[in-house]
């Protein structure tokens, strides 16, 4: 699998970028703003399947990573008057720190205990943010000023609050965090994290240390959503403790599993299916949510490895 | 001659069974050894031991004058023991070719060209016959092709030591023969330590044997010695001849 194909794999990831710039021209301003918030939301689905689709690891906590770049990002713009680059870093390393201390905690169990155990520690960490509501702003949330949202290149500047930058810079996001993603499984590395999903044990016998890379995959993992949720907070400028909450475990769950867990493109295509059904349907009933559930149980009858996950099964095997 | 493996005292127990009973054992280098007895003497548990699957109840494990009794078991494999193990457990999603890349790719000191990983994967799917399948994926391969590529993923680890569990078991004769081929192949650079319940496949490749009977060494020699002792007869049939 990894060693098929790559030049395939890669013009489809440079094609589906291509498309999604060429999208920002044609695209009414409606969808031109959702598509932009899911491409951002799509980042930590990415995130998510780095564990759960390549290392088999099913986290029910990654809402606390994705809150810990988006209140490391927020707050470091609102309470400490910082610029938008340096908040952006410092919320992506509140979420590679966080994961390092909850990897080291939660990866001492497997299966249903990880489950379990990251669920608690993202409820923890809601909990958290609720208490300490004078700096958080606690269930009302807080909004990110509008002027500090500006990136400045000496003379000019770019306002974060415009559609089109705003929609580059999720592309961008996107962009980066696919190609990088889609090289770490394609390399050794990948292999391994592969390998341990499919026998630890048998990993462990070749002579491999599972934990530590396992730590360093809920590390990235942990990493790529709080970098989403940087971005959330920087372009979107709310932050807010439901997103903290257990819903935000659950949803890039159901998008991974929706577009195809270990795809690389998976992600993207489970976030947008989600959107757009929760989208059009709501439209016509205020029922939706019922819909909604009926296309995930069909989904999951006739696509039970995800849309693309089965498409590659059936029809195109290269898929990245 | 310093021997490769020692073990003094070494035990186990399972609740109130003592799976592997107080066992002073030592393996001199590049030896074939074939250790053999009835089922539930202990071999396995024995292997397990020395492979660090499993921690011993007390004793010590010596290897290349190292005490590894302590050391986890990817620790070992590093160190150079490598385990293939008795019920097939190559990863059947993978192809052929990635399960040997996994080993491959952990024992290559420079760990960048790519070049490096597939020439020593192709060598290893070489010698075990398995080049031309490289691609399959390893669950679609036939049960004699996955104990062949179990032994091919040991070999790529470059083990000093290599601990074989069983590897005929389901073979067909005629993949027997290669099999005897090969092992001796490998015993030019490695030490190979052999359980085996194939008779006649003990009888030609070991140099020496040990028996196992109720988690004891029954008996150590030679093939021709082991053949003759009554004890062992007694073990393995039931009755004194």
């Amino acid at each position: 699998m990894s060693e098929a194909s790559p030049a395939k794999a890669y013009s489809l990831h440079l094609g589906v970028i291509a498309l999604l710039f060429v999208l920002s021209f044609l695209l009414p301003e409606y969808y031109h703003g959702l598509l932009a918030r899911i491409m951002v939301l799509a980042v930590f689905a990415m995130g998510y399947n780095m564990l759960f689709g390549y290392v088999g690891l099913l986290s029910l906590g990654h809402a606390m990573f994705f809150a810990a770049g988006l209140y490391g990002a927020g707050l470091a713009v609102i309470q400490l008057g910082w610029g938008v680059p340096l908040a952006f870093l410092g919320g992506i390393a509140c979420g590679a720190v966080l994961a390092l201390l909850i990897g080291l905690l939660a990866l001492r169990t497997t299966g249903v205990a990880f489950m379990i155990v990251t669920m608690m520690f993202a409820q923890v960490f809601y909990l958290l943010i609720l208490y300490f509501a004078t700096w958080t702003g606690g269930d009302q949330g807080m909004v990110v000023p509008q002027p500090a949202r500006v990136l400045s290149f000496g003379a000019t500047s770019l306002e974060l609050t415009n559609p089109t930058v705003r929609y580059m810079t999720a592309l961008g996001l996107f962009s980066i965090v696919l190609l990088v993603t889609s090289a770490i499984v394609r390399s050794r590395y990948g292999r391994v994290l592969v390998a341990i999903r499919e026998n630890e044990e048998r990993t462990k016998m070749l002579g491999y240390d599972t934990f530590s890379n396992k730590l360093a995959a809920v590390v990235i993992s942990g990493t790529i959503c709080a970098a989403s949720g940087a971005a959330y907070a920087l372009l979107f400028g709310y932050i807010g403790s439901s997103f903290a909450s257990v819903q935000y475990s659950i949803l890039p769950l159901l998008w991974v599993l929706l577009g195809g867990a270990a795809t690389t493109l998976g992600p993207l295509i489970g976030t947008l299916f989600m959107y757009y059904v929760i989208d059009i349907t709501s439209g016509y009933t205020s029922a939706y949510l019922l819909i909604v559930g009926i296309a995930l149980i069909l989904l999951v009858l006739f696509f039970p490895k995800g849309i693309l996950g089965s498409i590659r099964q059936r029809w195109l095997g290269w898929l990245p | 001659m310093m021997p490769l493996l020692t073990t003094k005292g070494l035990s186990r127990n399972f609740g109130g069974l003592r799976a592997v009973d107080n066992v002073d054992f030592a393996l001199m280098p590049g030896e074939i050894r074939a250790v053999i007895g009835p089922n539930g003497a202990g071999k396995t548990t024995f292997v397990s031991l020395v492979s660090g699957r499993i921690e011993p109840s007390s004793g010590m494990i010596v290897f290349d004058g190292t005490d590894i009794t302590g050391q986890p078991a990817y620790v070992r494999v590093r160190e150079g023991i490598a385990y293939t193990f008795q019920i097939t457990s190559v990863f059947a999603n993978l192809t052929a070719y990635d399960n040997v890349a996994l080993p491959v790719q952990r024992t290559l000191s420079d760990g960048r060209s790519k070049g490096a990983v597939r020439a020593g994967v192709m060598a290893a799917l070489e010698r075990t016959g398995l080049a031309d399948r490289a691609h399959m994926p390893a669950g679609q391969l036939s049960y004699g092709h996955q104990r062949l590529l179990e032994v091919a993923m040991g070999l790529a680890l470059r083990p000093r030591l290599l601990i074989l569990d069983e590897p005929t078991q389901g073979l067909a004769d005629s993949e027997i023969d290669n099999f005897i081929t090969l092992v001796r192949e490998i015993a030019k650079d490695a030490t190979v330590l052999l359980i085996e319940h194939n008779m006649p496949v003990v009888m030609q490749l070991a140099d020496r044997i040990t028996v196992f009977n109720a988690g004891k060494i029954l008996a150590e020699g030679t093939p021709e010695a082991i053949r003759e002792n009554s004890a062992v007869q007694e073990a393995y049939l039931g009755t004194a001849p």
